[in-house]
Protein backbone atom coordinates (compact mmCIF):
# COMPACT_ATOMS: atom_id res chain seq x y z
CA UNK A 1 0.00 0.00 0.00
CA UNK A 2 2.73 2.50 0.92
CA UNK A 3 4.79 1.74 -1.75
CA UNK A 4 1.84 1.97 -4.19
CA UNK A 5 1.37 5.80 -2.74
CA UNK A 6 5.06 6.42 -3.25
CA UNK A 7 4.32 5.53 -7.03
CA UNK A 8 1.90 7.29 -7.37
CA UNK A 9 3.37 10.67 -5.72
CA UNK A 10 6.50 9.52 -8.54
CA UNK A 11 4.76 9.44 -11.29
CA UNK A 12 2.88 12.51 -10.52
CA UNK A 13 6.10 14.44 -9.89
CA UNK A 14 8.14 12.96 -12.86
CA UNK A 15 4.80 14.26 -15.00
CA UNK A 16 5.15 17.87 -13.53
CA UNK A 17 8.99 17.98 -13.85
CA UNK A 18 8.71 16.88 -17.87
CA UNK A 19 9.30 20.22 -18.70
CA UNK A 20 12.07 20.38 -16.26
CA UNK A 21 13.45 17.22 -17.59
CA UNK A 22 13.91 18.16 -21.33
CA UNK A 23 15.20 21.66 -20.18
CA UNK A 24 17.58 20.72 -17.30
CA UNK A 25 19.24 17.80 -19.61
CA UNK A 26 19.98 20.60 -22.54
CA UNK A 27 20.93 23.34 -20.49
CA UNK A 28 22.86 20.58 -18.11
CA UNK A 29 24.45 19.42 -21.36
CA UNK A 30 25.51 22.50 -22.67
CA UNK A 31 27.20 23.46 -19.12
CA UNK A 32 29.00 19.88 -19.85
CA UNK A 33 30.08 20.95 -23.16
CA UNK A 34 31.75 24.22 -21.73
CA UNK A 35 33.74 22.45 -19.22
CA UNK A 36 35.09 20.11 -21.20
CA UNK A 37 36.05 22.48 -24.06
CA UNK A 38 37.51 24.38 -20.73
CA UNK A 39 39.48 21.07 -20.10
CA UNK A 40 37.69 19.58 -17.21
CA UNK A 41 37.09 16.03 -16.71
CA UNK A 42 33.63 14.48 -16.82
CA UNK A 43 34.09 13.56 -12.87
CA UNK A 44 34.50 17.44 -12.03
CA UNK A 45 31.37 18.25 -13.98
CA UNK A 46 29.79 15.72 -12.08
CA UNK A 47 30.88 17.06 -8.39
CA UNK A 48 30.01 20.57 -9.71
CA UNK A 49 26.41 19.52 -10.82
CA UNK A 50 25.78 17.25 -7.89
CA UNK A 51 27.04 19.92 -4.79
CA UNK A 52 26.66 23.28 -6.71
CA UNK A 53 23.13 22.67 -8.46
CA UNK A 54 22.65 25.68 -9.63
CA UNK A 55 22.45 26.31 -13.35
CA UNK A 56 23.01 30.44 -13.71
CA UNK A 57 25.69 30.09 -11.08
CA UNK A 58 27.77 27.26 -12.59
CA UNK A 59 27.54 28.66 -15.74
CA UNK A 60 28.98 31.50 -14.75
CA UNK A 61 31.54 29.73 -12.38
CA UNK A 62 33.17 28.13 -15.81
CA UNK A 63 34.98 31.40 -16.69
CA UNK A 64 35.36 32.36 -12.75
CA UNK A 65 37.45 28.93 -13.41
CA UNK A 66 38.96 30.20 -16.14
CA UNK A 67 40.15 33.69 -14.78
CA UNK A 68 41.47 31.87 -11.44
CA UNK A 69 40.01 34.48 -9.68
CA UNK A 70 40.50 34.62 -5.55
CA UNK A 71 38.05 32.85 -3.43
CA UNK A 72 36.67 36.00 -2.16
CA UNK A 73 35.87 37.22 -5.46
CA UNK A 74 33.82 33.54 -6.40
CA UNK A 75 32.29 34.03 -3.23
CA UNK A 76 30.89 37.24 -3.63
CA UNK A 77 29.91 36.56 -7.00
CA UNK A 78 28.00 33.89 -5.40
CA UNK A 79 26.10 35.94 -3.29
CA UNK A 80 25.19 37.96 -5.93
CA UNK A 81 23.72 35.45 -8.67
CA UNK A 82 22.30 33.48 -5.97
CA UNK A 83 20.33 36.07 -3.63
CA UNK A 84 16.93 35.25 -5.16
CA UNK A 85 17.05 31.78 -3.43
CA UNK A 86 16.42 33.89 0.06
CA UNK A 87 13.20 34.96 -1.46
CA UNK A 88 12.34 31.06 -2.27
CA UNK A 89 13.64 29.95 1.81
CA UNK A 90 11.55 32.94 3.19
CA UNK A 91 8.29 31.83 0.97
CA UNK A 92 8.76 28.07 1.53
CA UNK A 93 9.28 28.03 5.65
CA UNK A 94 5.65 27.24 6.44
CA UNK A 95 5.76 24.58 3.96
CA UNK A 96 9.09 22.93 4.74
CA UNK A 97 7.66 22.41 7.95
CA UNK A 98 7.50 19.38 9.44
CA UNK A 99 8.86 17.42 6.31
CA UNK A 100 10.95 15.30 8.50
CA UNK A 101 15.11 14.21 8.06
CA UNK A 102 14.79 15.03 4.32
CA UNK A 103 14.37 19.01 4.91
CA UNK A 104 18.01 19.57 4.99
CA UNK A 105 18.14 17.63 1.32
CA UNK A 106 14.79 20.06 0.04
CA UNK A 107 16.45 22.95 1.26
CA UNK A 108 19.79 22.24 -0.52
CA UNK A 109 18.09 21.57 -3.90
CA UNK A 110 16.05 24.52 -4.18
CA UNK A 111 16.51 25.65 -7.67
CA UNK A 112 14.34 28.21 -9.13
CA UNK A 113 12.28 25.31 -11.13
CA UNK A 114 11.92 23.57 -8.37
CA UNK A 115 10.84 26.23 -6.22
CA UNK A 116 7.97 27.07 -9.04
CA UNK A 117 6.54 23.17 -8.76
CA UNK A 118 6.56 23.41 -4.79
CA UNK A 119 4.80 26.81 -4.31
CA UNK A 120 2.56 26.20 -6.88
CA UNK A 121 1.31 23.32 -4.72
CA UNK A 122 -1.89 23.65 -2.43
CA UNK A 123 -0.58 24.46 1.24
CA UNK A 124 -2.75 22.12 3.00
CA UNK A 125 -1.12 20.07 4.83
CA UNK A 126 -0.98 16.08 3.75
CA UNK A 127 0.76 12.95 3.87
CA UNK A 128 1.98 13.02 0.27
CA UNK A 129 3.34 16.41 0.77
CA UNK A 130 6.81 15.70 1.95
CA UNK A 131 7.57 13.27 0.04
CA UNK A 132 6.20 14.58 -3.41
CA UNK A 133 8.67 17.85 -2.84
CA UNK A 134 11.45 15.30 -2.20
CA UNK A 135 10.36 13.77 -5.44
CA UNK A 136 10.45 16.52 -7.72
CA UNK A 137 13.55 17.97 -5.77
CA UNK A 138 15.74 14.05 -6.65
CA UNK A 139 13.96 13.96 -9.76
CA UNK A 140 15.36 17.38 -10.97
CA UNK A 141 18.46 16.93 -9.69
CA UNK A 142 19.27 13.61 -11.43
CA UNK A 143 18.07 15.39 -14.78
CA UNK A 144 20.77 18.56 -14.02
CA UNK A 145 23.74 15.86 -13.48
CA UNK A 146 23.10 13.89 -15.65
CA UNK A 147 22.89 16.75 -18.40
CA UNK A 148 25.96 17.81 -17.47
CA UNK A 149 28.24 14.00 -17.16
CA UNK A 150 26.47 13.72 -20.68
CA UNK A 151 27.62 16.59 -22.15
CA UNK A 152 31.17 16.51 -20.84
CA UNK A 153 31.19 13.30 -22.58
CA UNK A 154 30.04 13.41 -25.15
CA UNK A 155 30.76 16.38 -26.16
CA UNK A 156 27.60 18.88 -28.47
CA UNK A 157 26.51 16.04 -30.73
CA UNK A 158 23.08 15.77 -29.96
CA UNK A 159 20.71 13.95 -32.59
CA UNK A 160 18.12 17.23 -33.30
CA UNK A 161 18.49 20.65 -33.14
CA UNK A 162 17.89 21.79 -29.77
CA UNK A 163 17.81 25.46 -29.86
CA UNK A 164 15.20 27.17 -28.54
CA UNK A 165 14.36 24.43 -26.08
CA UNK A 166 15.17 26.86 -22.83
CA UNK A 167 12.15 28.47 -23.68
CA UNK A 168 10.28 25.86 -21.40
CA UNK A 169 11.65 27.41 -18.27
CA UNK A 170 9.82 30.90 -19.53
CA UNK A 171 6.76 28.76 -20.18
CA UNK A 172 6.69 27.23 -17.26
CA UNK A 173 7.26 29.96 -15.05
CA UNK A 174 4.33 31.69 -17.24
CA UNK A 175 1.69 28.83 -16.80
CA UNK A 176 2.40 28.75 -12.92
CA UNK A 177 2.41 32.67 -12.93
CA UNK A 178 -1.16 32.03 -14.65
CA UNK A 179 -2.28 29.39 -12.32
CA UNK A 180 -1.43 31.61 -9.50
CA UNK A 181 -3.40 34.32 -10.88
CA UNK A 182 -6.77 32.69 -11.32
CA UNK A 183 -6.31 31.06 -7.56
CA UNK A 184 -6.23 34.75 -6.01
CA UNK A 185 -8.26 37.77 -6.30
CA UNK A 186 -5.16 39.63 -4.97
CA UNK A 187 -3.34 40.21 -8.24
CA UNK A 188 -1.02 43.62 -6.74
CA UNK A 189 2.22 41.43 -5.57
CA UNK A 190 2.08 39.57 -8.74
CA UNK A 191 1.94 43.26 -10.61
CA UNK A 192 4.31 44.33 -8.00
CA UNK A 193 6.83 41.80 -9.41
CA UNK A 194 5.99 42.43 -13.07
CA UNK A 195 6.47 46.12 -13.15
CA UNK A 196 10.16 46.04 -10.66
CA UNK A 197 11.78 43.83 -12.64
CA UNK A 198 10.91 45.11 -15.56
CA UNK A 199 11.45 48.71 -14.29
CA UNK A 200 14.93 47.66 -12.98
CA UNK A 201 15.80 45.62 -16.26
CA UNK A 202 15.22 49.19 -17.90
CA UNK A 203 16.77 51.43 -15.69
CA UNK A 204 20.17 49.35 -14.68
CA UNK A 205 20.26 46.49 -17.52
CA UNK A 206 21.73 43.22 -17.23
CA UNK A 207 23.95 42.98 -15.13
CA UNK A 208 22.81 44.22 -11.77
CA UNK A 209 18.98 44.38 -12.76
CA UNK A 210 17.77 41.43 -10.34
CA UNK A 211 19.33 42.53 -7.44
CA UNK A 212 17.89 45.82 -7.18
CA UNK A 213 14.44 44.23 -8.24
CA UNK A 214 14.61 42.35 -5.19
CA UNK A 215 15.29 45.51 -2.97
CA UNK A 216 12.47 46.89 -4.77
CA UNK A 217 9.77 43.52 -4.41
CA UNK A 218 10.56 43.70 -0.99
CA UNK A 219 10.17 47.55 -0.07
CA UNK A 220 6.94 47.20 -1.89
CA UNK A 221 5.23 43.99 -0.36
CA UNK A 222 6.06 44.96 3.08
CA UNK A 223 4.78 48.52 1.91
CA UNK A 224 1.53 46.85 0.56
CA UNK A 225 1.09 45.03 3.60
CA UNK A 226 1.40 47.81 5.63
CA UNK A 227 -1.06 49.98 4.13
CA UNK A 228 -3.48 47.13 3.88
CA UNK A 229 -3.22 47.09 7.85
CA UNK A 230 -3.83 50.52 8.28
CA UNK A 231 -7.35 50.06 6.70
CA UNK A 232 -8.14 47.27 8.19
CA UNK A 233 -7.76 49.41 11.40
CA UNK A 234 -9.24 52.34 9.66
CA UNK A 235 -12.33 49.46 8.65
CA UNK B 1 42.60 18.31 -14.84
CA UNK B 2 41.63 20.11 -12.11
CA UNK B 3 43.96 21.68 -9.89
CA UNK B 4 44.05 22.96 -6.16
CA UNK B 5 42.48 26.27 -7.15
CA UNK B 6 39.85 24.81 -9.41
CA UNK B 7 39.22 22.60 -6.04
CA UNK B 8 38.58 25.42 -3.85
CA UNK B 9 37.07 27.92 -5.95
CA UNK B 10 34.11 24.90 -6.83
CA UNK B 11 34.33 24.27 -2.86
CA UNK B 12 33.36 28.30 -2.91
CA UNK B 13 30.85 28.05 -4.85
CA UNK B 14 29.14 25.45 -3.24
CA UNK B 15 29.08 26.51 0.16
CA UNK B 16 28.39 29.89 -1.03
CA UNK B 17 24.93 28.91 -2.99
CA UNK B 18 24.00 26.20 0.03
CA UNK B 19 24.67 29.12 2.40
CA UNK B 20 21.77 31.51 0.33
CA UNK B 21 19.76 28.58 0.31
CA UNK B 22 19.72 27.87 3.75
CA UNK B 23 19.55 31.36 5.13
CA UNK B 24 16.03 31.89 5.65
CA UNK B 25 15.28 28.68 7.40
CA UNK B 26 18.85 29.11 10.01
CA UNK B 27 17.25 32.75 10.70
CA UNK B 28 14.13 31.87 11.25
CA UNK B 29 14.19 27.95 12.88
CA UNK B 30 10.94 26.00 12.73
CA UNK B 31 10.75 25.56 16.51
CA UNK B 32 10.42 29.19 17.28
CA UNK B 33 7.33 31.65 16.28
CA UNK B 34 7.69 33.47 13.08
CA UNK B 35 6.88 37.45 13.30
CA UNK B 36 3.59 38.53 11.88
CA UNK B 37 5.00 40.52 9.27
CA UNK B 38 7.00 37.64 7.83
CA UNK B 39 3.78 35.02 7.65
CA UNK B 40 1.85 38.01 5.90
CA UNK B 41 5.11 38.64 3.46
CA UNK B 42 5.48 34.73 2.82
CA UNK B 43 1.55 34.29 1.58
CA UNK B 44 2.62 37.13 -1.02
CA UNK B 45 6.23 36.53 -1.98
CA UNK B 46 5.57 33.35 -4.21
CA UNK B 47 3.50 35.86 -7.04
CA UNK B 48 5.61 38.26 -6.97
CA UNK B 49 8.61 35.90 -7.10
CA UNK B 50 7.62 34.17 -9.95
CA UNK B 51 6.46 37.35 -12.15
CA UNK B 52 9.97 38.34 -11.22
CA UNK B 53 11.33 34.83 -12.81
CA UNK B 54 8.94 35.06 -15.77
CA UNK B 55 10.48 38.66 -16.65
CA UNK B 56 13.61 37.47 -15.99
CA UNK B 57 13.76 34.33 -18.16
CA UNK B 58 12.82 37.62 -20.82
CA UNK B 59 15.77 39.59 -20.11
CA UNK B 60 17.66 39.32 -23.10
CA UNK B 61 14.55 40.63 -25.55
CA UNK B 62 15.34 43.83 -27.60
CA UNK B 63 13.00 45.90 -29.45
CA UNK B 64 15.50 47.16 -32.30
CA UNK B 65 14.84 44.19 -34.35
CA UNK B 66 11.98 41.99 -34.69
CA UNK B 67 14.05 38.92 -33.83
CA UNK B 68 14.87 40.36 -30.63
CA UNK B 69 11.58 40.02 -29.48
CA UNK B 70 8.86 38.47 -31.86
CA UNK B 71 9.65 34.72 -31.64
CA UNK B 72 8.94 35.93 -27.27
CA UNK B 73 6.13 37.60 -27.86
CA UNK B 74 4.51 35.02 -30.07
CA UNK B 75 5.50 32.27 -28.10
CA UNK B 76 4.40 33.51 -24.95
CA UNK B 77 0.50 34.27 -26.36
CA UNK B 78 0.82 30.30 -27.50
CA UNK B 79 1.37 29.97 -23.70
CA UNK B 80 -1.39 32.05 -22.59
CA UNK B 81 -4.36 30.90 -24.99
CA UNK B 82 -3.05 27.22 -24.93
CA UNK B 83 -3.51 27.76 -20.95
CA UNK B 84 -6.88 29.61 -20.89
CA UNK B 85 -8.16 26.96 -23.48
CA UNK B 86 -6.86 23.77 -22.42
CA UNK B 87 -5.41 24.43 -18.54
CA UNK B 88 -3.34 21.65 -19.05
CA UNK B 89 -0.44 22.88 -18.14
CA UNK B 90 2.00 20.34 -20.48
CA UNK B 91 0.03 21.46 -23.43
CA UNK B 92 0.85 24.76 -22.24
CA UNK B 93 4.75 24.33 -21.70
CA UNK B 94 5.15 21.68 -25.11
CA UNK B 95 3.37 23.78 -27.51
CA UNK B 96 4.64 27.13 -26.61
CA UNK B 97 8.02 25.75 -26.57
CA UNK B 98 7.62 23.67 -30.14
CA UNK B 99 6.49 27.27 -31.37
CA UNK B 100 9.58 28.82 -30.33
CA UNK B 101 11.70 25.94 -30.91
CA UNK B 102 10.05 26.63 -35.02
CA UNK B 103 10.35 30.52 -34.75
CA UNK B 104 13.86 30.18 -34.01
CA UNK B 105 15.33 28.25 -35.73
CA UNK B 106 13.03 28.01 -38.88
CA UNK B 107 11.66 31.34 -39.41
CA UNK B 108 13.73 34.14 -37.86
Amino acid sequence: MRISIKGKVLKTAFIDTLPIFAAYLILGMGFGVLMSDAGYPPYFVFLMSAFIFAGSMQFVAVSLLAAKVMPVTALLMTFLVNARHIFYGLSLLERYQGTGRIKPYLIFGLTDETYSLVCSQPTAANDNRATYYFMVTLLNHLYWIAGGVIGSILGSVLPFNSKGIEFSMTALFTVIFLEQWKQTKDHAPALIGIAATVASRIVFGLEHFLIVAMAIIAVGLLLLLHLRKEEEHLA
Amino acid sequence: MPDTHDLILFAVIAAGTAATRFLPFLLFPAGRRKPRWLLRLSNVLPAAAIAMLVVYCLKDVYFSLPQGFLPELISLAVVFLLHLWKRQSLLSIGGGTICYMILLQQVF
